[in-house]
This record gives C-alpha cells, sequence and structure tokens, in this order.
C-alpha cells in the first residue's frame, strides 16, 4: 500500500489530560478518508497533532514518509470554520490568497500567478462571483467554501479538513463531496474530520474509528460493523477515562523525555 | 511657521500615525488591554534607565522601555500559560505590579533629589512641548522603522490575526511573526508615551483602529485611516495646546481622538447608529405601505376591481395609528400605487401588483407554516403578518417551488399570482 499519513505510537494531552493514548495506524494515498468518532473522541486533536499545532507526548506522525517539515508544502489543513473571526476586515479573495503564503515568500508582494490559481480555486468551489464579498457577510456554507478554496490554492497533495460539513448547507454539502470525488480522482488524498456516523459510511472510502484510542482503521466495509461501531459510541473505557482524570488532576508527566529515539534514523 | 512649533506638529503626527497602525492588529486581535498594560509596565523601565543613565539620552529611555515592556508581555503570557487565571487578570496583574514598581522607583528618584526628575514625569502624562530635536529626531526615525515593519510583515501579521494556526500549519516562522509584533507594540507604546504618556497609551493604539474600523471593511484602508485619524488628532491637539497657554497636548490629542471615535460609531455606514436608526425607519415604513397595499388589495377581491376606500373606512377595517396611515398613503401615492378620488382612493396596475405580493407572500408562508411546520392553522396568522414584509424575491421563488404552486391557503382563500 502507497502510504500517506503514517501515526506512531501517538499519545497527545490537552491540558495535561490524555486526550489520544496510544494511537496507531497507517493511511493509503489517493483515497477520501474520514477520522471518525464521537464528539470529544480526539477526532481533532489528531489533525491538529498531525498538523504539528499540538506536541505529542509520546509517538510521532510522518507525511509520506517523512516528517512534516520536510513535506509542508504538499500538505493542506482546513480548521475548523468556527475557529476564526469571520468579522476580520478582508474579502473573500483576500482569504483565498492567504492559501498562496509560504515561508520563502512572506515578505513578497502576492503575484499575478498567485491571483490565477486563487480565481481558479474560488471558480472550483462555486464562489467566482464572491470574490470581492466581505466575509463577514457569507452564509455557513460559503465560509467553508472560502476555507477549501483557500486550501486548494495551497496546490497540495494532501488535504486535512476538521469538519467540513458542520453546518453547512445542503448545496454546499453537494459541491464539497463533488469537489472531493475530483480530487480523488486526481491522486491526491483527503482525510477529514467528520463525527457523523449517518453519512460517514457515504462520504469515505476509509475510516478511521476513534475514541481516545483507535477503535478500528481500515476500509469502510472492514471498519463499519456493527461491533466497531458499538465499541467506538458506546461509550468510553472507564478505566482509561478514570486513569486520564488522575493524570491531569496531578499534572503526572506524560512525557517520556527519550521518546523520539524509537522513531527510526533517516 | 514657529519652527520649535513645527517640530512638536512633526514628531507627534507621527509618533501618534504609527502607533495608531501598530495599534490596527491589537485591536483586531481583540487585546486592547494589552497595550494599555505595556504601557503601564514601561515606566519602570523608563525611570530604571533614568538613574543608571544620563536622563537626556533617548537611547537609554527606550533601551529601559524595551526591556520593561518585553518583560511585561511575557510575563503575561506565561501567566495566561502556565495559571488558571483569565487574561484579563493576568494583563491587570502584570499593569498595577509593573506600574507600582515604576511609581515607587520614581519617588526614589525624587527623593535622591535628582536634579532633572521633571523631566521623568512627562512620561506619566506626556508633555509634547518638552520635545528636544534630539528626540524629535530619534523617535521619526523610530515611527518610520515600525511603519516599514509593519509594511515587511503586513502578510504574516494578518494571517497571524485570523487565522494563527493556518500561520502555523503551512509553515510560516510563527515565533518569529510575534516577536516582531511584540517589539514593534512596545516600540510604539514607547514613543507615543512621549506624547500623550503611560495613561492615555492605549487611546493612541486602540481609538483610531476601533474608528477606522466603523468605516470599512479592507485591512489596508482600516490601517491608513487608523493613521490619518491619529494624524489630524496629533495635528489639532498641537495646534489648541500651543494656542491657549497652559493646555497640556497629549490629553487634547486624546479628546480629540475620542470625538473621532464616537463621531465614527454615531455615523459611519452600516455599523453606526445613525445608520441603523435610518434602516429601523425604513423598516417601518416598508411594514406600513405594505399593509395598506395588502388591505387594498382584499377589499378588492370582495368588492370588486376599482373598489374605493377613504381614510376612516381603512381605520374601520385595520387598526392602525392616524398619522402613520396618512404618512403611507403620500408614500403610495407618490409611487403611484394609489390614485386619490373625491370619495376615497382605489389601486392602480401598478398597486395592484404589489398589493398582490404581498397578499400572496402571506399566503404562502400560512400554507407553508402548516404543511412543513405542522401548525394548526388558527395559529399561523401572526407569524404571516410579519413574515410577508420579509420574505424575497427569491425565498419566494423557492416557497413556490417546495409547495409546488399551490392553488389555496389553509383557510382556502385563493392565492394570487401574476398572470404572465
Amino acid at each position: 500500500m502507497d502510504k500517506s499519513i503514517e501515526v506512531h505510537n501517538l499519545t497527545v494531552s490537552y491540558h495535561s489530560k490524555p486526550v489520544l493514548w496510544d494511537v496507531d495506524f497507517t493511511l493509503p494515498k489517493g483515497k477520501i478518508i474520514g477520522i471518525v468518532g464521537p464528539n470529544g473522541s480526539g477526532k481533532t486533536t489528531m489533525l491538529k497533532t498531525i498538523m504539528g499545532l499540538l506536541d505529542a507526548d509520546s509517538g510521532y506522525t510522518e507525511i509520506f514518509g517523512q516528517p512534516l517539515d520536510k513535506v509542508r508544502e504538499r500538505v493542506s489543513y482546513v480548521p475548523q470554520r468556527e475557529s476564526v473571526d469571520w468579522d476580520f476586515p478582508a474579502d473573500v479573495m483576500d482569504v483565498v490568497l492567504m492559501g498562496r503564503y509560504r515561508k520563502n515568500n512572506l515578505f513578497k508582494r502576492i503575484t499575478k500567478e498567485d491571483r490565477r490559481i486563487a480565481t481558479e480555486a474560488l471558480e472550483k468551489v462555486n464562489l467566482l462571483e464572491f470574490a470581492h464579498r466581505q466575509i463577514s457577510q457569507l452564509s455557513g456554507g460559503q465560509q467553508q467554501r472560502v476555507f477549501i478554496a483557500r486550501s486548494l490554492a495551497q496546490q497540495a497533495d494532501i488535504y486535512l479538513m476538521d469538519e467540513p460539513f458542520v453546518g453547512v448547507d445542503a448545496a454546499t454539502e453537494d459541491a464539497i463531496l463533488k469537489l472531493l470525488r475530483d480530487m480523488k480522482n486526481e491522486g491526491k488524498t483527503v482525510v477529514i474530520v467528520h463525527h457523523d456516523l449517518q453519512t460517514a459510511n457515504e462520504y469515505f472510502d476509509w475510516i478511521v474509528l476513534l475514541n481516545t484510542r483507535l477503535v478500528a482503521a481500515g476500509p469502510k466495509e472492514e471498519v463499519f460493523t456493527k461491533e466497531l461501531l458499538q465499541e467506538a459510541y458506546g461509550g468510553r473505557l472507564t478505566v482509561l477515562s478514570k486513569l486520564g482524570d488522575i493524570i491531569g488532576s496531578t499534572e503526572f508527566p506524560l512525557r517520556e523525555p527519550e521518546f523520539k529515539e524509537d522513531k527510526p534514523e533517516e | 511657521m514657529d519652527p520649535i512649533f513645527l517640530k512638536v506638529v512633526v514628531g507627534t503626527t507621527l509618533l501618534a500615525s504609527s502607533s495608531a497602525v501598530v495599534g490596527t492588529f491589537s485591536y483586531l486581535k481583540g487585546q486592547s488591554l494589552v497595550g494599555d498594560a505595556i504601557a503601564h509596565a514601561l515606566l519602570p523601565g523608563v525611570v530604571l534607565a533614568f538613574m543608571l543613565g544620563d536622563g537626556k539620552n533617548p537611547a537609554y529611555l527606550i533601551l529601559g522601555a524595551l526591556v520593561s515592556g518585553l518583560i511585561a508581555h511575557y510575563g503575561i503570557a506565561f501567566i495566561q500559560n502556565r495559571t488558571k487565571l483569565k487574561s484579563d487578570t493576568a494583563v491587570s496583574l502584570v499593569l498595577s505590579t509593573f506600574f507600582g514598581f515604576g511609581i515607587m522607583l520614581m519617588s526614589v528618584v525624587q527623593q535622591r533629589g535628582q536634579g532633572q526628575q521633571a523631566g521623568l514625569e512627562r512620561y506619566l502624562l506626556g508633555k509634547a512641548a518638552a520635545i528636544t530635536m534630539l528626540d524629535v529626531y530619534t523617535f521619526s526615525a523610530l515611527a518610520l522603522l515600525l511603519l516599514l515593519g509593519v509594511a515587511l510583515f503586513y502578510k504574516g501579521f494578518q494571517l497571524m490575526t485570523f487565522n494563527e494556526d493556518f500561520a502555523h500549519a503551512i509553515g510560516l516562522p510563527v515565533g518569529l511573526i510575534r516577536v516582531t509584533f511584540t517589539v514593534l507594540t512596545v516600540l510604539a507604546v514607547t514613543i507615543g508615551i512621549q506624547t500623550v504618556g503611560v495613561v492615555l497609551m492605549a487611546a493612541l493604539l486602540i481609538t483610531p483602529a476601533a474608528a477606522a474600523r466603523a468605516w470599512t471593511k479592507s485591512l489596508p484602508q482600516m490601517i491608513v485611516l487608523a493613521a490619518v485619524f491619529s494624524a489630524i488628532s496629533a495635528i489639532l491637539g498641537t495646534l489648541i495646546s500651543s494656542a491657549i497657554t497652559k493646555m497640556p497636548t497629549g490629553p487634547w490629542i486624546v479628546i480629540i481622538l475620542g470625538l473621532i471615535g464616537f463621531t465614527s460609531l454615531f455615523i459611519a455606514p452600516e455599523k453606526g447608529w445613525l445608520f441603523k436608526r435610518k434602516r429601523a425607519l425604513e423598516n417601518r415604513s416598508k411594514i406600513n405601505r405594505e399593509n395598506i397595499m395588502k388591505l387594498m388589495y382584499r377589499q378588492e377581491e370582495k368588492r370588486g376591481l376599482g373598489n374605493k376606500l377613504t381614510g376612516p373606512q381603512i381605520l374601520s377595517i385595520r387598526a392602525m395609528r392616524e398619522d402613520a396611515l396618512r404618512v403611507g398613503l403620500k408614500d403610495l401615492k407618490k409611487r403611484l400605487w394609489i390614485i386619490e378620488h373625491i370619495d376615497g382612493f382605489s389601486l392602480t396596475d401598478l398597486g395592484r401588483v404589489e398589493g398582490r405580493r404581498v397578499v400572496r407572500l402571506h399566503r404562502l408562508w400560512e400554507l407553508y407554516l402548516t404543511e412543513r411546520l405542522g401548525m394548526a392553522p388558527d395559529h399561523i396568522h401572526p407569524q404571516a403578518e410579519t413574515m410577508e414584509h420579509v420574505i424575497t424575491p427569491e425565498i419566494e421563488a423557492l416557497l413556490i417551488k417546495e409547495l409546488g404552486m399551490p392553488e389555496r391557503d389553509p383557510h382556502k382563500s385563493l392565492i394570487p399570482y401574476e398572470n404572465e
């Protein structure tokens, strides 16, 4: 199997309380992959750790067999829509152009090429006519499509999206789904954090079932079984959550200083 | 023009506008108070620099202020990250402790009887008139440096303010951007307190941004506008304080800024109070107008085309204020929606289309409520009274499509369509 993302024995905590316990899986390339689990199961934490926004206590992740920093320009990230203040003074084009920002052009002006790519991205999400609309005047679905356009403008090979289907209208949902399939046909990999079981089976080829620990990961036919779903959604494991509470309240250190050592030498 | 006066004007204008430019980002980040805290926290650094240096050289003061301000900034960040205190608590804690320490140091200087103690007091409330030529050069250079810094880091600051996680995710040097912003903020405050002093500094950072935000929705425009507002205040403030003896410059600058700020909030388009008021009035007259048209159309339905109604007759059918009716009828006549005859008003063809539209929306909405929301037919009328004024042509088309171009409403009344 061609690998896109590898997650090795990953443990991550939030406010010193573990949210992900020893999670380990490998994802294929060129598929639409869902990270699925109930609320508070660590899905967003998983995504943020892969993107290097959170530090792991132990374990590590790799993308295309390399640490994130070496492949950053091939990776695109779509944060949750609610994570930003949409009252910010910017229009749709301004935000999509942010997808063209790079470490090596931070001090440079936006080029014509950047604008061309951003315009194409807007066209793909059907927002071209809104290019100069203030972002504060957009509907929830339109905001989500702006975020996706910004991500498309990055021209990456793998896309990580945090709950892109939350609070969007049916038209946006269809538009996003169609886009995802197009991306897949171009050989791109899309990883989506998703909480809704009803639609997960329809949207994804491959599913990671998460509930603080890894319940299952694999092709959806193998993972979407009654037993596994029950395991993921049937409440948290009592022992795990009690242990988590203790570690949180005593601020017990989870970080093993030597954890990087089990990472293979490059 | 008096060269001393000119010197002060140029100095204060540059100082004030560069603070406003940096302040725009603080404002957008929701960190309006941080600038205030840093300003207060500069005091001990300034006084220490004064005690150790010769008190005249601005370089010592800048260095002292910079160190003190950075310690305060990272102190706030440290408290926020390591404790469960809310950010406003962390900010106040650092602000008051540093300021107290600064005041304490000042009284030490005073007791020692160091000669130029008068020079120190200007940092509390600012004293633009006391600016020396060296000060003007130094601080103007710093102000230009600030503007350059913001221009260079524009993309970084913009993305950090809007969506820091994304900046991080695409591999921007977030640490560098953050440190640069902090240093620029501290520098802006350092040079700003020359004019308005520690206590009024927050006004110089935040008020121009808040005023500019009311007028524009574009970040570059907002930055320029904030700088312009600040420059105007600086020039006017200096003018007033030089025209009237014993008038302080700093407070005048802040007062004028405040006036600009409040005026902006009051009259600005869309977000301003005046605009909201105007929109409320427009909505009310639209409702009034549509109610009269609906009433006249329904009377035509009952009594036949060209039916005439007098003012009192309208009032007997629908309770409304007499003056509202009078204003409404006048408006409708002007729109050529009704004609006034000797014995009453009747609809024109144009008016009939409008009346039909309102009645159609009312009945469509009633049907939607019963069919889609399962409401009982005797509960839907009040809701439809409101919605008939709100529904846009777009939503109307959706309603018709979803209900399949229905013929009758839940009360069995005919839903009137335009005959194409």
